[in-house]
Formats: structure tokens, C-alpha cells, sequence
């Protein structure tokens, strides 16, 4: 937007930016209103897709007002409709920063879907095989197993695109499909639960030591919330407090200039979709082993895909992540209680995320205009 | 003293601000029918920004435009050309995947709903006739040079029958024959009544082309002066705010031990690029090497040879006592070597990220900034802060994303964060290109400065006025190998342009 000529400094603030003071206000100032503005935007957009939204349950015979009062209700009214609003938030968030990891880096992973069946399928496998073990040795190997095989889906995309160049989004895409029908072949072939008493494709559930505790009593809501705050935060860390960081958001800013100051680029490729890939992994390894508790063919309802919106909406910040991931999730949860109260159809839902996205592109292209 | 008729254009008191930033700050401007109105001013003396309200791109916080007599408010670039005013952006704003024709329709009315590529094609050879500058509508714009892109860019503006023609910086692109036929087509404009403003940063520019030239600093106007009773000193002076050194003094050279010894270099060449051939040189403590030779004869190359970034096949590459030859980059960064690669906006800085990013890069692994790979914030911020004033690099905070400043105090940026390292040997290519007359000089002292410091100097350059004026010796470089090497106080311009185009060497001539 601004050109080189415009964007630079006259005498009089250089002059000012001497005044550490100065700066400090006009910084903290400046944080607050880029702040209120992103939000005020995220705010709009939600009010406008919920009108329009409200015109598209209308046509369909339903009162809008009772619908989102049982949207509301459903995923805000009650200790239970909040939980059901982490349980689904919480993957949403660890994928989304995985996403995040891999974007900042310049590489575009579209493949969060894959490395959570992957992750789930790691973290089945060590919650099942392991020996008996302490419960929390055995739930952080459940985790590391998660990330293995999350990292290993990730870090094929990413070493196939540093070594030859590959185009991450198509060989990410692709291996969404093959990480599906991997689980899938091997829930209902070689790991399906044998006891003939589940007719389901599943595997045998994971024993007590390798599931995640309970965070609101009897809900569904789990440990894994925590897990997620956790990973925000390391994630944070990694990308603002240390040289690994700074390598991955270089190589992403401007390879060209990673390179010349000495980054190994492809390098950074690499590690950035081995922990893009882990982190989904833990979304999986999440799903098992504090929801499901075994492994299934569906353990992720395209968490995966969803959280690339959940990364973008959070502006690749991990605390953006987090606000983003809840409220999706909550989307989530509201669209289906607005579907079992009055029967709106459940596909409310895409549309919902759709209207909200486009939305919020079209603020952001207004707000652009106006400059 | 003006006669009111003569007057096409009057800009009163513009004011634009950007946040933490005053762009103009209460500018007049007034241009006549029939005159080349050069404004003249420091990379983000706040030219552009004046041009960008002028055409409709930016609302001005404050001031007034009379147009043709009438007070005007453009809400948008396609208001403005309805009205007469065009602008020829530097980077042309050309869609690289479309043809011509297909640019010159772009923003472009048309009849129904339809994009009638074979009367575009007609407008395109129509236009193009009437101003003789030929064109062929078909052609996508990627296959264009630089010249002919910016041939597309004129004729769309002209394709609008503009009376007034904005050009921002339009010969920063151009090789010096497409500028002085650029030249000619203004010349040629301006005869036909039309009248053009013209953007730029050179001063001999403003004294072949430009009828007046208005003097542009920190966002204000200085002065307005007939080109015909001014000169260039007095212009760099305006412009700068004090005297400039249009030659550099300079202590004559102490050379120390060899800090670089290249031996027998031969690498492997990218395809369609020169690789080096059996190079040897050598840099000396306290001494400048020049490099010259045509772009692209193997420059790029050897500096990336050197810095680690570009395997060597045969040869061998010592600095500082160490063979480096097959070293990782940043090894030899880190034994001291500092690199400031040509083109420093593609690859030297990060325009996205802020400057304390830009001004810790090299510095981000290890002790003192990171030890264990850990960022130590406070002392990244005193860092920052200090170099960022040391080196006069003039930015609100060291969060202002490295986009926002000016090409002068980006060099002055990557110089900072280069120099702060204490190198033994320093690789400059082109650290110049594209300044200003200030900025220029800045950057030239400075390597001096760390010449008669001890440091090694390798200076890679176009320029040969700046490798007479800086090296100690020179060496010419074509097609990948050293055709010669004089010393810079008895060097012949004439002869160094000999060897540049490969008439020492025994074999084929340069590219």
C-alpha cells in the first residue's frame, strides 16, 4: 500500500524517535488501534454473515430469531454446550497452529486433514502397543507418537519440495487422501478391533493410562484444551524468541535474502513442515485419546481443512489462533444445536463459515480502499 | 508573474500524512502548459506521494488542486485521467501474464460485456502509430524489457489523450540509450502542448530535460527554479540541505597482509549464466579492490563464490589464513566476512518484516543476541537502537516494517548491519545503485571508512566513475575471468572500457 516515497520519515519524527517515550506511546497507541481495528472488523463480519445467514433460514420457513437463540444457547447456554465448544476448538486450535508454523515459512500446507489421521494413527498405535506404563509417561508418549506420525506426513511434503522442488499444496492435498485411506484400510483390515462385539471399523480403545483427563466433570471437555494453550504459547515462542524462528520467518519473508544471509532454505522448508506436520499430529493424537478414545476412519471431520481458516482468521498470531479456534468451534456446536432444536439443516454450518469469510474479505477490502 | 492562461495545474498546500509519517506538508506546485516540471528530491522527499494525489490515488489530508482553472477532488485514478492527468508508475502496474493488448484495455470502459481483443489490438497499433513508439499488441508483457514494459505503461497513460503526464522515476530502469529516446518522446510531448512532470533523484536529468524543477525535502518544497539559471551544485545542495562532495577525498593506501586470496576459482554456472573460470585475485587489509566489467560477466558469482552461497568446483578461496574454499555460508560469516549483495531489496532485506529483524540478520545465531539459540530481547533492542542511530538510518521505531523506508536508509540499514560486525573483508556489489546523491555519498564515505580502518575492501560495480573514485586497484572481470588489473590512480577510462568488452581477451567477447 504505502510506496517507499510516502512511507518514509521526515526530519521531525526521526528527530522524536530519539525520545524512547515518545515511541513507547505512539507504539502502544499504534498496537491498540491496529488492534481494535482487526477486531472491530472480525466483529462485522460476523454481524453481516449472520444477517445474511438469517435471510437464508428465513427462506427455508424457520424463524431465524429461534434459530440463533438455539444457536446461542446450544454452544454458550449451558457448563455442557461450553465444553462441547473446547472439545471441538481444541483440535481446531492445534492444527491451526501448525498451519500457522508452515505458513510463516512460506510454505503453503494444505495438508493439516492427512497429518491428523497420521497423528491419530501414531498415537493409537502407542496408546495400544506400548506396555503397561505410568499414566503420565505412557499419555506423553500417546503425544509424541501423535507428533511422530504427523511429522512424518508433513516432513515427506516438505522434503519432496525442498528436494525437488515440488509443489507443497498439490503433494499436501495428495497425501490428505492417502493418510485417509490409510487409517481407513487399517481400521477396517489389520488393526480392527477383533472381539466381533463392535460391528464399527475401529480399533480396540486405548487403555485408561493413555487417556486425557477430564477438565470439566461430566462433560466431554478434556485435558487437551490445556495442551492447546501449551503449544500456542511454545509456538509463540519458537517463531518471535529464537534463531529457529527467525530462520523460518526469514526463509518465508524473502528467500532470496535468507539465502544471502547465510539460511539454508530448504532446510528451513524442511523443519518448518516437520513441526506443521507434528502439530496437526497432536490434533490427531488429541482426538484419540481424549475424545474418541479409539481410532476410527472418521477421527477427524475436517478439522484439518477448517483450521487452515482458524490460522488465517487468527492472523498467523497464536493467540489469534486460539480466539479463532473457539470461536469456529463454536460455530460448530451452535450449527448443530440449531439443527436439532429447529431442524435447520446441518450444511447451515459451511455456509455460515462461508458468509464469515467472505464477509470479512470484503470489510478488509473496503477498510484497504478507504486508506 | 505567471500569466493565469500559462497555468494547467496548481497544487496548494497538500498536506498527506501516513501513520508516523508526514509525507507533503503544505506543497504548492504549479506546472504550465507545454513544460517538463521536474520534481526533484531525496528517495522519500514525499514526490511520489505529491503524484499519487495529483492522479487521484491518495485524498490529501488538506490543500487543494486547480485544474485547468477549476478546484478538483479526485476520488479515483480513472477520475483523474477522464480529466487529463496520467501517470507512469515506476514499477508500470502491468499484469506480467497478460499481452499488450490486453494491458491497455485494463481499467478500460467497454462496450457490453464482452473484451473485444481485436479492437484492442487496433487501439494499441492505432495509439502506438500516432506516437511513434511501435509495439506489437500480442506479445505478453514478461517477454517485454524493461524499455518496452515501460513503453506499454506510456502508451495506456497516452491512450486516455492526457493533457498533463506524471513519469515517476522512469529512467532507473532504462539502459542509457533507451533513456536518452525516452527523453526524446517527452521533448516531443511537451511540443505537442502537452505538459509532464517528472520525477526523479538526477540531477543531470533535470538539467537536460526539465523547463523548471521544484526542490522537494522532508515532505516540503524548498524552492522552484528555472533549470536554465541553476546548476547542478546548487540543486544537490537544495536537495540534500548542505554542500555535497561530488568527489571523495581520499588517504592514499596503506595495504596490509592478504585478507583474500583467490586461487584457480572455477565454479559451475547456473544455465544461460557465466560461470568463473580459473580466477585468481587477491584483497589486501586496508585496501579497495574494484571489479569491473559489463552485468552479468561473472560478478554475482564471485561474490557468492566467496561468501559461501555458491559451490566451487576447482580452486581454492583462503581469507583471513583459513581455506574457506567449501565452507558453509554462514562459516564464513561468521570468520568475518560481510556481504552486501547487489539489488538489496531482493536480497538483502526483509520488506515485510520490521527492522529489527532487517538489523539483527547474521547476528541472530548465537552469543550475544542468542545464546543457545534463544533470543535475548534486551539486548536485541539496544542493538538495534544503537545502530539504527549510529547510522543515521531515520525510521520512527525499530517496529516500522523495513517497506516503509526509503532505498538510502535501507543501504544505510544492511551497511549498519554488516559493518557492526567487525568484518575483515567486506563484499559491496553495487551498494550504490539507485541512491541519491546524499544517500550515495553516505555509503562511499563509510567504505572508505573501513578501508583505512585495515578492512578489505571488494567492491563490485557498474559504475566505473565509482571504482575510479573509491578502488585502490582495479580489476576487470569478463566472461568469468580477470582480464585485466590496473591501479586506480593510473587507470584509463578508455582502456578498463577496452577490456570490459573483452578486447584483451584472447578469446570471444563479452556479453
Amino acid at each position: 500500500m504505502t510506496d517507499p516515497e510516502s512511507g518514509q520519515v521526515p526530519a521531525e519524527p526521526a528527530a522524536r524517535a530519539q525520545d524512547p517515550s515518545w515511541v513507547h506511546a505512539h507504539h502502544v497507541a499504534d498496537a491498540v488501534l491496529r488492534a481494535l481495528g482487526s477486531l472491530g472488523m472480525a466483529l462485522s463480519a460476523i454481524v453481516a454473515a449472520i444477517v445474511v445467514a438469517g435471510g437464508i433460514i428465513a427462506l427455508l420457513g424457520i424463524n431465524p430469531i429461534e434459530a440463533f437463540r438455539a444457536f446461542f444457547v446450544g454452544s454458550l447456554g449451558s457448563k455442557n454446550g461450553i465444553a462441547e465448544v473446547l472439545v471441538r476448538a481444541t483440535p481446531l486450535a492445534l492444527a491451526g497452529l501448525g498451519v500457522t508454523v508452515a505458513f510463516r515459512a512460506g510454505v503453503w500446507n494444505i495438508g493439516a486433514e492427512g497429518q491428523i489421521f497420521l497423528g491419530a494413527l501414531g498415537a493409537a498405535l502407542v496408546g495400544i502397543y506400548a506396555p503397561p506404563l505410568p499414566q503420565p509417561l505412557h499419555l506423553l508418549l500417546v503425544l509424541a507418537g501423535g507428533f511422530a506420525g504427523g511429522a512424518l506426513w508433513g516432513g515427506l511434503a516438505g522434503f519432496l519440495k525442498a528436494r525437488f522442488d515440488a509443489n507443497e499444496i498439490i503433494i499436501t492435498i495428495m497425501l490428505n487422501y492417502l493418510g485417509i485411506l490409510l487409517v481407513s484400510f487399517l481400521v477396517t483390515g489389520p488393526l480392527k478391533d477383533s472381539s466381533g462385539l463392535i460391528p464399527q471399523p475401529q480399533t480396540v480403545p486405548l487403555p485408561a493410562s493413555a487417556i486425557l483427563p477430564k477438565l470439566i466433570p461430566a462433560t466431554r471437555a478434556h485435558t487437551g484444551a490445556l495442551l492447546a494453550l501449551l503449544v500456542a504459547f511454545l509456538v509463540w515462542f519458537l517463531l518471535k524468541r529464537t534463531t529457529l524462528g527467525y530462520t523460518l520467518r526469514s526463509a518465508g519473508a524473502n528467500p532470496d535474502a535468507a539465502r544471502h544471509i547465510g539460511i539454508n532454505v530448504k532446510r528451513a522448508v524442511i523443519i518448518a513442515m516437520l513441526i506443521s506436520g507434528g502439530l496437526a499430529g497432536l490434533a490427531g493424537a488429541n482426538e484419540v485419546s481424549g475424545v474418541q478414545h479409539y481410532l476410527t476412519q472418521d477421527i477427524s471431520s475436517g478439522y484439518g481443512y477448517l483450521s487452515i481458516a482458524v490460522a488465517l482468521f487468527g492472523g498467523l498470531e497464536p493467540l489469534g489462533v486460539i480466539l479463532a479456534s473457539l470461536f469456529f468451534g463454536m460455530v460448530l456446536v451452535g450449527s448443530e444445536s440449531m439443527q436439532r432444536a429447529v431442524s435447520v439443516p446441518v450444511y447451515m454450518v459451511y455456509i455460515i463459515e462461508g458468509l464469515i469469510i467472505v464477509s470479512m474479505l470484503l470489510r478488509q477490502l473496503a477498510w484497504r480502499r478507504s486508506k | 508573474m505567471a500569466d493565469a492562461e500559462l497555468v494547467m495545474l496548481k497544487m496548494e498546500g497538500i498536506c498527506k500524512r501516513f501513520p508516523g509519517v508526514v509525507a507533503n506538508n503544505g506543497v504548492n506546485l504549479d506546472v504550465r502548459a507545454g513544460e517538463v516540471h521536474a520534481l526533484l528530491g531525496e528517495n522519500g522527499a514525499g514526490k511520489t506521494t505529491l503524484m499519487s494525489v495529483l492522479c487521484g490515488l491518495y485524498h490529501p489530508d488538506a490543500g487543494s488542486i486547480i485544474w485547468k482553472g477549476h478546484p478538483v477532488r479526485f476520488a479515483s485514478p480513472r477520475q483523474a485521467a477522464a480529466l487529463g492527468i496520467g501517470m507512469v508508475h515506476q514499477d508500470f502496474k502491468l499484469i506480467q501474464r497478460m499481452t499488450v493488448a490486453e494491458n491497455m484495455m485494463l481499467g478500460r470502459q467497454t462496450r457490453g460485456p464482452y473484451f473485444d481483443l481485436r479492437e484492442a489490438a487496433r487501439m494499441v497499433e492505432r495509439v502506438s502509430a500516432d506516437f511513434g513508439l511501435p509495439i506489437d499488441p500480442r506479445t505478453p508483457v514478461r517477454q517485454l524489457s524493461a524499455g518496452m514494459q515501460q513503453r506499454v505503461a506510456i502508451l495506456k497513460v497516452l491512450a486516455g489523450s492526457p493533457d498533463l503526464v506524471i513519469f515517476d522515476e522512469p529512467t532507473s530502469v532504462l539502459t542509457p540509450q533507451e533513456a536518452e529516446s525516452l527523453f526524446k518522446m517527452m521533448r516531443s510531448l511537451v511540443a505537442s502542448g502537452k505538459s509532464i512532470c517528472f520525477i526523479t533523484h538526477k540531477l543531470e536529468e533535470v538539467m537536460s530535460i526539465a523547463t523548471r524543477v521544484t526542490v522537494l525535502r522532508d515532505g516540503r518544497v524548498i524552492d522552484t527554479l528555472e533549470t536554465r539559471q541553476t546548476n547542478p551544485r546548487e540543486l544537490a545542495r537544495l536537495m540534500v540541505g548542505r554542500e555535497v562532495l561530488f568527489t571523495i577525498q581520499k588517504t592514499p593506501c596503506a595495504p596490509g597482509e592478504a585478507a583474500l586470496g583467490v586461487q584457480h576459482l572455477t565454479t559451475a554456472g547456473a544455465p544461460g549464466q557465466v560461470a568463473l573460470r580459473d580466477l585468481s585475485l587477491e584483497v589486501r587489509q586496508g585496501e579497495i579492490l574494484g571489479i569491473a566489467g559489463i552485468s552479468g560477466n561473472g560478478q554475482n558469482e564471485l561474490a557468492e563464490a566467496i561468501a559461501g552461497l555458491r559451490p566451487v568446483l576447482s580452486g581454492s578461496i583462503k581469507i583471513g589464513g583459513f581455506d574457506t574454499t567449501h565452507w558453509r555460508a554462514e562459516k564464513i560469516t561468521d570468520l568475518g566476512v560481510a556481504y552486501i549483495p547487489d539489488k538489496v531489496r531482493q536480497n538483502a532485506v526483509f520488506l515485510d518484516l520490521d527492522l529489527t529483524h532487517n538489523t539483527i540478520a547474521k547476528s541472530h545465531r548465537g552469543a550475544p543476541l542468542a545464546p543457545h539459540g534463544i533470543f535475548r530481547m534486551r539486548v536485541i533492542d539496544g542493538h538495534v537502537r544503537r545502530l539504527l542511530t549510529q547510522y543515521r538510518v531515520r525510521a520512527p521505531s525499530p517496529r516500522t516494517l523495513a517497506k516503509q523506508l526509503s532505498g538510502g536508509n535501507l543501504q544505510r540499514l544492511v551497511l549498519a548491519r554488516e559493518s557492526s560486525r567487525a568484518p575483515q573483508l567486506i563484499i559491496a556489489a553495487n551498494p550504490t545503485a539507485g541512491l541519491d546523491v546524499g544517500a550515495t555519498e553516505y555509503v562511499r564515505t563509510q567504505l572508505l571508512e573501513e578501508r583505512d580502518r585495515g578492512r578489505a575492501v571488494l567492491l563490485i560495480s557498474a559504475d566505473l566513475d565509482e571504482l575510479l573514485a573509491l578502488s585502490d586497484r582495479i580489476a576487470v572481470l569478463c566472461s568469468g575471468r580477470i582480464v585485466g588489473m590496473v591501479a586506480a590512480a593510473d587507470a584509463d577510462l578508455e582502456e578498463i572500457g577496452l577490456m570490459m568488452g573483452g578486447a584483451r581477451a584472447a578469446e570471444q567477447p563479452c556479453a
